[in-house]
């Protein structure tokens, strides 16, 4: 019987039917595919603090509006940063997929230091806000936007410390398949915060200040 | 990885991950994407700072520019593209965008609406008197 089921799934493999399969995805795949999934859920969240800082984007109690508050050179400087990290996040994972011991940490290190000096800017930007009496409790915008970007900066947070994980992951253990996964998994994830701050510089700094 | 890849032109592909391109021609894609991301962002910024255009277009200009630099990151950094080997990466994408769109355009449509037929605050106040 099963000798009879493995020939006939041969033949169906000679023909070259669509409809054979290969049996389960690689790991890779699934694991991939899993956290995209994570990752898209992630933006359906974040797209709810978009939608509530586009809905409470005039009601400034009589406080500051975005065009008092925001510095676009400052904005434009955070930009350039996340986009330049992502950028050596993406060499990174080249040098990893080529075994390269020596180009991965470097392409890391410069992922990491331009996350940080993203995160100092923001950092000293929300501190001048709350300095000038512009906090997060002071209107519902600014509840909406320190809630939206400081969202945000949380995951960039978290991404350095993924990034260094796996920096001293691939240190002590080496490319190995599942640490390999994790790096998929934090490139991915490094990439998608570039998306959403495209979405955060262009609704709250761009249009915010234009508003 | 190759193996993976020559046991069938039609396994899929991880989101973020390649089909078996050489080193040279990855980190060209990166800069090709690194590059037409920077053009879109320096647009926005000039765009949003300018007396040149009419200045009613500014925003739905600064939408579109960000629309299409996620597109650039997507395609150029994350790897989705539309081919067979992507599918199910661009079906997971498509459902995302669908709710992503009904919980932004929802909300801005329906509180829109709340705020154009709520009676002004000063006549609630006198009603509360």
């Amino acid at each position: 019987m099963a000798a009879g089921a493995l020939a006939h799934g041969h033949d169906a493999d000679v023909i070259g039917l669509d409809a054979v399969h290969h049996g389960p995805a690689p790991k890779r795949i699934v694991t991939g595919f899993g956290f995209w999934i994570f990752l898209l859920s992630d933006m359906v969240m974040f797209s709810c603090f978009f939608a509530a800082y586009a809905v409470l984007l005039g009601q400034t109690a009589g406080g500051p509006s975005g065009a008092q508050l925001f510095n676009l050179g400052n904005v434009a400087i955070e930009t350039g940063c996340l986009l330049l990290s992502s950028f050596a996040c993406g060499m990174a994972s080249i040098a990893a997929e080529e075994r390269s011991h020596r180009w991965f940490q470097i392409a890391m290190a410069v992922t990491c230091v331009l996350g940080l000096a993203f995160l100092a800017i923001e950092f000293r930007e929300f501190a001048d806000l709350v300095a000038r009496g512009a906090g997060p409790s002071r209107s519902a915008f600014l509840s909406a936007f320190f809630t939206l970007v400081g969202c945000h900066g949380l995951h960039v947070s978290a991404g350095i410390l993924w990034l260094l994980t796996m920096m001293a992951q691939v240190f002590a253990k080496g490319f190995r398949a599942d640490i390999l996964r994790r790096l998929l998994c934090f490139a991915l994830f490094w990439h998608a915060l570039d998306i959403i701050w495209v979405a955060v510089f262009s609704v709250v700094y761009l249009l915010g200040s234009a508003v | 990885m190759s193996e993976l890849h020559g046991v069938s032109h039609q396994a899929d592909l991880a989101p973020g991950d390649e089909g078996g391109v050489s080193v040279k021609y990855r980190v060209l894609g990166y800069l090709v994407g690194l590059a037409l991301a920077i053009l879109l962002t320096a647009t926005s910024f000039f765009v949003a700072g300018t007396n040149l255009v009419w200045q009613p277009s500014i925003p739905v200009a600064i939408i579109v520019l960000a629309i299409a630099q996620m597109g650039v990151h997507l395609v150029f950094f994350l790897h989705i593209t539309t081919g067979a080997d992507n599918t199910n990466n661009v079906m997971a994408l498509a459902f995302g965008l669908l709710i992503i769109f009904l919980v932004i355009g929802g909300s801005l449509w329906i509180m829109d609406h709340m705020n154009q037929n709520m009676m002004p605050m000063d006549q609630i106040m006198q009603m509360q008197r």
